[in-house]
């Protein structure tokens, strides 16, 4: 669809991406305006992947909401489930044990480093390396999801959280495999980045382009590596301390100027930060529950879980941002009002101010580098 | 399903004996086949977490290469296979169905994953279609949420023995007069227009799910939003008397 429109005397030219669009990271679309080369305008269309997940969740016993959980962010189910155990157990006031805490972290930093790893090989997809930096990412990405399909029974759709701890025990051996993979990351990260950090057609297509303000990026409640890379310290995990983070030392990396080349950068380092804390998380990871005993008559019958009237609005962070799931009961089995704040469609509402002034081929990979996933975005 | 083989009838031992001197017997329709079924071209067209584990299958450790269908097409007038992955909305339907129209002959289509048979987890949903085949039809139907990438492999060569089992002197596209363009549906205020293709697709008895699936759970009632206020007050009262 092309159409154009006389702007000034100038030629502006609209054209339409997506739907169908290999770059576009799904079902996503946007109507940009063009002069020559440059955006003047541009307009995202969302709501083609629009699953009516909250009316669905308010329809079912809290339980059963975990697993539509998994497919809001389908990249680390494990993240959106921490999310979502976090909010019902303030909701009903109940607490995960040590080990099932512990469990929480390492899940999260393994959904966080396949997330930012497949991040970065669709983003370099989008500079034009076509398929090759998946390929190495694909790689990494299977080993982490043998563990996940070891603890859960599910390569993606983990729904491995309950409230007040997580499903199943995690033997000795998966630990150790999982102390593998981390020792072994490192090699693959210098590797990746051998071939990419310093690459020069990665620094000319990415830096400078797609510079975020650091004003901009609070003033538009933008969260994770995005407003991370525009240079503010602000990181739930240190901020809200929630699960077992204040126990852990790790750094937050922050960006410089906030460009295209700053947001890769800083998911870069964030995967060596989670290597560290999953060091560490292995090392101290006690034997015990998993599983609070409040919680334990609930599995088999979950109609009976009816938290008191009230409202609890969890928040993790998320490898895309703040994931925050609110939550209102009324003290029937299902809940009365259920929200997700998801950050990909709060982070996605920048792309205008990024985009314009910049060339129409600069526009795809400030959308990759935002890191949307459709499911959050539309719900 | 029972497929046919299509292999030549030829004799055996006449073959062999013509092969050794450079001669190669074989039926047309074989090596039509053949030729179609190992260059099998995908279109790159993901629509939601399914298309992750068809990325995945496409990559290193399950490699679709093998089966010769690696080429991934981002546009329809060079694919020959259209893999709906993932939940098709009510507004993604008439996008798919134009994609399929767009498509050269001969064409095939496989849905992937529980959502795009029948709506999978989201068959309550307003916006999600039940199942893609009331529009296009569907030659293979992939379940799982999400399919693992060797069940898409499965899918792929289940596709492969029905395309060795067609014969060019029936196939539909050689046929005179032939009109596989289906009319893309409208969305209206209460959803597609038409709810289906009659030609492709037929309702079934107006209580097969329940039959299938008994009584389904009733949730309660909703009445009246809770008072959130007055539980946040509770406390505080609590503590002043
Ligand atoms: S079948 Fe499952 S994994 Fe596939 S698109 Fe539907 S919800 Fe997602």
């Amino acid at each position: 669809m092309i159409n154009t429109k006389s702007l000034e005397g100038s030629q502006m030219l609209e054209i339409n991406f997506g739907p169908q669009h290999p770059s576009t990271h799904g079902v996503f679309r946007m109507n940009v305006f063009l002069e020559g080369e440059k955006i003047c305008a541009l307009k995202p269309v969302m709501g083609y992947l629009h699953r009516n997940h909250e009316l669905i969740a308010e329809n079912l016993p809290y339980a059963a909401v975990m697993a539509y959980t998994d497919r809001l962010d389908y990249f680390n189910s494990m993240a959106n489930n921490f999310g979502y155990a976090l909010a019902v157990e303030k909701l009903a006031d109940i607490e995960a044990p040590e080990r099932a805490a512990y469990l929480r972290v390492i899940m999260a930093e393994l959904a966080r480093i396949v997330n930012h790893l497949m991040l970065i090989g669709f983003l370099l997809n989008d500079l034009g390396a076509f398929f090759t930096p998946v390929l190495y990412a694909f790689r990494e990405r299977e080993k982490i999801l043998d563990i996940f399909e070891e603890v859960s029974g599910s390569r993606m759709m983990c729904n491995y959280f309950r409230f007040g701890g997580v499903k199943r025990d995690v033997s000795a051996e998966t630990l150790a495999a999982i102390k593998k993979i981390v020792a072994g990351f490192p090699a693959f990260l210098e590797e990746f980045e051998a071939l990419l950090t310093e690459n020069e057609i990665l620094c000319m297509r990415c830096q400078n382009v797609g510079v975020l303000p650091a004003d901009l990026a609070v003033n538009a409640g933008i969260t994770g590596p995005v407003l991370r890379a525009s240079g503010v310290n602000y990181d739930l995990r240190k901020v809200d301390a929630y699960g077992l983070y204040d126990r852990f030392d790790f750094k937050v990396p922050l960006g410089k100027k906030g460009d295209v080349y700053d947001r890769y950068y800083v998911r870069v380092l964030e995967m060596r930060e989670s290597l560290k804390i999953l060091e560490q998380a292995l090392a101290k990871i006690p034997q015990g529950d998993i599983l609070n005993k409040k919680a334990l008559p609930f599995l088999k019958a979950p109609r009976n879980f009816k938290p008191a009237v009230g409202e609890a609005y969890g928040r993790i962070e998320s490898p895309k941002g703040e994931l925050g799931y609110y939550l209102v009961s009324d003290g029937t089995p299902q809940p009365w009002r259920y929200h997700v704040r998801a950050p990909s469609l709060i982070n996605l509402t920048v792309l205008e101010d990024m985009c314009v002034g910049q060339k129409v081929a600069d526009a795809i990979i400030i959308l990759g580098s935002i890191d949307i996933v459709l499911g959050e975005t539309d719900r | 399903m029972k497929f046919t083989k299509n292999e030549p009838a030829i004799d055996e031992s006449l073959r062999a004996s013509l092969s050794k001197k450079g001669v190669v017997l074989t039926s047309l329709d074989f090596l039509y086949n053949w030729g179609r079924r190992s260059s099998v071209w995908p279109m790159q067209f993901g629509l939601a977490c399914c298309a992750i584990e068809m990325i995945a299958a496409a990559c290193a450790r399950y490699d679709i290469a093998r089966f010769g269908a690696e080429l991934f097409r981002a546009s329809p007038r060079q694919a020959d296979l259209m893999i709906i992955s993932g939940t098709v909305t009510k507004k993604m339907a008439p996008q798919v169905v134009r994609l399929y129209n767009q498509m050269a002959e001969p064409k095939y289509v496989i849905a992937m994953g529980a959502c795009a048979i029948s709506g999978g987890p989201f068959i309550d949903g307003y916006n999600v279609l039940r199942g893609i085949d009331r529009f296009i039809p569907v030659d293979v139907h992939l379940p799982g949420c999400p399919p693992r990438p060797e069940a898409l492999l499965h899918g792929l060569m289940e596709l492969q023995r029905k395309i060795a089992s067609q014969e060019i002197q029936k196939v539909a596209w050689y046929q005179k007069g032939l009109k596989r363009e289906f009319p893309i549906p409208e969305l209206g205020p209460h959803g597609l227009i038409p709810k289906f293709n009659p030609d492709v697709w037929q309702p079934p008895k107006a209580n097969a799910r329940k039959e299938h699936y008994g009584q389904p759970i009733l949730t309660g009632k909703k009445q009246k939003a809770p008072d959130l206020e007055a539980v946040a007050a509770a406390p505080a009262a609590g503590a002043a008397s």
